[in-house]
């Protein structure tokens, strides 16, 4: 084993790309660890969990880049540092398309005077900072960034809302204004649906359907998952109702969150009381029969809010009759494959990029009467013990922090689940694997193409072992999407995977499989 | 609340991973990747102090005063003088050197050579032993020119009984001196102190220094803000290239030296030691801005830097808001550039001399996108120059309209070095200079581009922070 550590000092990447990069060096051949990372407190703490921290890298600073390779062999090493050099180049060298890159605030705004959003995606301890700076400058803001502090959060949202600014944000993986997606964000019809959402996925999820409705999006909003709690108020989604009221180009109103808080909630419901448009409310794992009784329109599912919006524009579906069609004849093939299970298949095992699509998938499976566990289940009678190993109905969701430090998101790098989506193919109490593949802006170019050997050897795993295993993939995005959402689901139906047009529909295809009776109709 | 947004076409800013860049660009939207690195390197510390002195309204008014001093100062070449009698403050056994303060024991080759040398131009010694003894042993004080109202090139070794050019700041009154420029070769600014660098110091003192004090009083005073200016239209940065104002001085000085009446050997040897030295001017650069930016020193609350200077060893700025003689030092860089040929980067002393002070005006480095000839003597391209240039912008106050840039369409060059801005940048100011030999007497070696240590600006910042913290 040949080990070698490399300093460059003053030579700061964005983590993001460097995180590509590991994925990238850490997949050719003789490579047993590759970590390429700038010199913060917590990517040397990693690097000491691997056994390659030297004195030199423990002295690195955040501007300092640490190049650590543990190979087979010198060659595999060699090989390794060049293919580092050149993708480092090739990212500088990109960078130039579309204008010169700039260093500074002085000089982005000279070369773009006009700018009225700024998109961050600093690490976490500076996106406040920089987040003040655009909006002292009269710049809404998105920022990607977590590992804001709730403080933070509240200062800047604050400080926005005194102006008149969004700040989408903290942590917002997906918005869509004036028709431009930004960050994971899917391409989609524009039109008349305006939504503000606490939730990434759930966002991309709700667009996508209300597009398969045939409908479209006038804006939607990211808040970031901390809006709605007590100690932000739900300061940016207030904001985004009124914006969203104000905007002629919408016509109903969407929220999505998961429950917020009780004096939060009342905040919200009051303004959209008081509002002339209609409204759809979405609080995944809420009390929807509540808000019913109150008289909002409230939906438990994405696929439901899609719906419901498209009712209150008096929208016929596309599709008609057609989508339950083939949703039956999906669930009598779904019926077929199970009855090719073995005795001990009994679990549901999901394995999930987005963190909506997970918590929706829980909220559906306990709806159909499964005991589920989960990383990101909320109940602690839900909660996955050991994330290492699943036990009885699994879902993971393998963008939660536990599964993303020092690595990319699984929905940039989704080949970071293969080995996972392996291991349960050899559990013998799996009865269906149940996946989400996302497309869109931000995500990754193929990913069902980087995840179908994958697929194969856990298939092939359980049939070495005299075990048939169903695979069921809900496919988010659009025929718009840039991945080509006809050849992906292609890919995964050549391989035997049953592909659900929602998530809702999947997460009720892996029910049956799991041999549940269905009481809800996709 | 009107959120006008939703009828504007979006303009982005990407602060960070350029992948979503890439996605917009997909999208045709109009956006620009902002490449963004942790501030102030990414310390805590000097974080919370940058955002503390944010909020301090009287800076900005503090800085806008600083600068137009230093602007609307007007230097000109009034006299020569000798160093004892012209320096307020120097004494018969002071000598003077270039960037921060310095002991002789930690001092580099070229500096010792040049003190070896000036001890025995002084007559205090008789040898180099004699003379590294009689350093060493205390008896003579160094301090840096900087505190003394002068500057000096490489080592920037004045000793008393030097001539030094008198420059007078007409619009504040103050004075800044610097001593006569040898030229190129075995000189002692690089630490030579053979018997040729002694017998020039000597002719300078007794024969060039007289011709040119009665040059000047005939002259009136000569106005070095518009050579400088007209210089900088002509190629020249006035750091390393001083060939445009070097001509434009000597077409000046021959003039006055004729109508005082001189003549002969005198007269010709004169006016040939400044026509054969095309650095010759660097030695009025020099003083010029020290004058200027002498006159912006002391502006409380004032964040613009007033000195950029190094000895070999460490580096050093000083701060306008901050106490005079307060210098911010840490270890000096190597100069990256070209070397001559027989040289390599091991032989070079760490960066050297006063000359930076041309940079803190906002002309050498700062200048460099105006002075194509050299560029390639400091190993980069035209485009890298005027790239250099206007980056400087982001990290000064102003720009100076009487200092103006061909090449960026006639910009003022970028004036008032904020240390707020260079450490929430990350842009460090750009230095033209020269290579100096390790050794002692070698001499030049070569010529390239150096930045100060950002920590001098990282202890600047902790320093200004604690000083006002309170009072405003």
């Amino acid at each position: 084993m040949q080990i070698r550590i490399a300093i460059q000092k003053n030579a700061y990447h964005d983590s993001v790309a460097l995180m590509s990069l590991t994925g990238q060096i850490n997949g050719l051949d003789g490579i047993e660890e590759a970590v390429v990372s700038m010199g913060t407190p917590m990517n040397k703490e990693l690097l000491a969990n691997v056994g390659m921290l030297t004195e030199e890298a423990a002295a690195c600073g955040d501007n300092d880049l640490i190049l650590a390779v543990k190979a087979e062999s010198e060659e595999a090493l060699e090989q390794a540092f060049q293919e580092i050099d050149g993708l480092l180049h090739a990212q500088r060298g990109n960078k130039k398309k579309g204008g010169a890159p700039v260093q500074t605030w002085g000089a982005a705004v000279q070369a773009l005077p006009e700018a009225n959003l700024a998109i961050i995606s600093v690490p976490g301890e500076y996106a406040a900072r920089e987040a003040e700076k655009a909006l002292k400058q009269g710049m809404h803001v998105m920022i990607f960034s977590d590992n804001v502090t709730l403080a933070e959060e509240k200062r800047v949202k604050e400080l926005a809302a005194g102006k008149g600014l969004l700040v989408m944000g903290p942590d917002c993986g997906t918005a869509i204004i004036n028709g431009v997606g930004l960050c994971f964000a899917n391409e989609v019809r524009r039109g008349s649906v305006g939504l503000v959402a606490a939730s990434g996925t759930g966002l991309q999820e709700v667009t996508v359907q209300l597009h398969r409705l045939g409908l479209g999006v006038s804006q939607a909003i990211g808040t970031g998952g901390r809006d709605l709690h007590e100690e932000i108020g739900g300061i940016m989604m207030l904001e985004g109702i009124r914006a969203l009221q104000a905007d002629e180009k919408t016509e109903v109103i969407v929220l999505i969150s998961k429950p917020p808080h009780p004096s939060v909630q009342e905040r919200m419901l009051r303004e959209l009381e008081g509002s002339a448009k209609p409204a759809v409310v979405c609080f995944l794992d809420g009390d929807a029969e509540a808000l019913r009784e109150a008289g909002f329109t409230a939906a438990t599912t994405l696929l439901d809010t899609a719906q419901l919006a498209a009712g209150h524009l008096k929208a016929e579906p596309a599709g008609g009759t057609g989508a339950g069609e083939r949703f039956r004849k999906l669930l009598d093939e779904a019926d077929r494959q199970r009855s090719r299970l073995a005795a001990g298949q009994t679990d549901v095992r999901g394995l999930f990029c987005g963190g909506t699509l997970t918590a929706e998938a829980l909220s559906i499976l306990r709806g159909e009467g499964l005991a589920v566990r989960s990383n990101v289940a909320k109940k602690p009678e839900e909660k996955l013990q050991d994330v290492s190993v699943s036990t009885g109905h699994t879902l993971l969701d393998l963008g939660d922090d536990e599964f993303t430090r020092g690595r990319p998101h699984p929905m940039i790098e989704p080949g970071l689940r293969n080995e996972r989506i392996v291991q349960e193919g050899r559990d013998p109490a799996a009865a269906v694997l149940y996946l989400d593949f996302e497309l869109g802006y931000g995500s990754h170019a193929d990913p069902a193409g980087v995840s179908i050997e994958a697929i194969r050897e856990a298939r092939r795993a359980a049939e070495a072992e005299g075990r048939y295993l169903p695979v069921v993939a809900y496919v988010c995005g659009t025929e718009l999407d840039k991945q080509d959402k006809a050849s992906q689901t292609r890919l995964l139906e050549e391989a035997g995977v049953l592909v659900a047009e929602s998530n809702k529909e999947a997460a009720l295809l892996a029910a049956r499989l799991a041999g549940r009776s269905i009481k809800e109709e996709a | 609340m009107g959120y006008s947004l939703f009828q504007e076409e979006l303009n982005i800013i990407n602060i960070g991973t350029s992948i979503f860049k890439d996605d917009l660009d997909v999208q045709r939207a109009s956006s620009v990747q902002f490449s963004w690195k942790p501030p102030a390197g990414g310390s805590p510390a000097l974080l919370q102090a940058l955002d503390r002195v944010a909020e301090w309204e009287q800076i900005e008014a503090a800085n806008r005063l600083a600068v137009q001093r230093i602007r609307e100062a007007h230097p000109y070449l009034v006299d020569m003088g000798t160093a004892l009698t012209s320096i307020p403050g120097m004494e018969p056994d002071l000598i003077l050197h270039a960037g921060p303060p310095i002991a002789w024991k930690d001092m580099c080759g070229p500096m010792q050579g040049a003190i070896i040398g000036a001890l025995l131009f002084e007559e205090k010694a008789r040898n180099e032993a004699e003379a590294r003894e009689l350093a060493a042993s205390g008896a003579v004080r160094f301090a840096p020119c900087n505190e003394y109202a002068a500057v000096g090139p490489m080592a920037g070794i004045i000793s008393p009984s030097m001539p030094v050019h008198i420059i007078e700041n007409r619009e504040h009154g103050n004075k800044a001196y610097c001593t006569v420029n040898e030229g190129l070769g075995k000189v002692l600014r690089f630490g030579a102190f053979s018997g040729e660098v002694i017998s020039r110091l000597n002719w300078i003192r007794d024969v060039f220094a007289p011709a040119i004090k009665r040059g000047l009083a005939e002259s009136g005073g000569i106005d070095l803000k518009a050579i400088t200016a007209q210089a900088l239209h002509m190629g020249d940065e006035c750091h390393n290239r001083n060939k445009a104002a070097t001509s434009l001085f000597y077409k000046e000085i021959s003039g006055h030296l004729l109508a005082a009446g001189l003549d002969g050997e005198g007269l010709r040897d004169t006016l040939a030691f400044i026509r054969n030295n095309d650095h010759y001017f660097l030695n009025l650069s020099m003083p010029a801005c020290k004058a200027a930016l002498d006159a912006g020193h002391g502006v409380e609350y004032s964040t613009i830097v007033t000195t950029m200077a190094r000895n070999g060893v460490e580096f050093g700025i000083r701060v306008s808001g901050m106490q005079k003689d307060e210098w911010f030092t840490f270890a000096a860089n190597k100069v990256q550039g070209l070397l001559f040929p027989g040289y390599t980067v091991d032989d070079a002393a760490p960066d050297l001399g006063d000359s930076a002070i041309t940079e803190t005006m906002g002309i050498g480095g700062f200048a460099m996108g105006g002075a194509p000839a050299i560029v390639q003597f400091v190993g980069g391209t035209v485009e890298d120059a005027v790239g250099y240039s206007a980056q400087m912008y982001e990290i000064c106050a102003a720009e100076n309209p009487q200092f103006t840039i061909p090449n960026l369409d006639f910009r003022g060059s970028a004036l008032g070095i904020d240390i707020r801005k260079v450490l929430e940048t990350g842009i460090l100011p750009v230095i033209n200079t020269g290579m100096a030999h390790q050794e002692a007497g070698v001499g030049q070696i070569g010529a390239g581009i150096v930045h100060p240590p950002q920590q001098c600006f990282e202890q600047a910042l902790l320093a200004y922070a604690s000083r006002y913290d309170g009072k405003e």
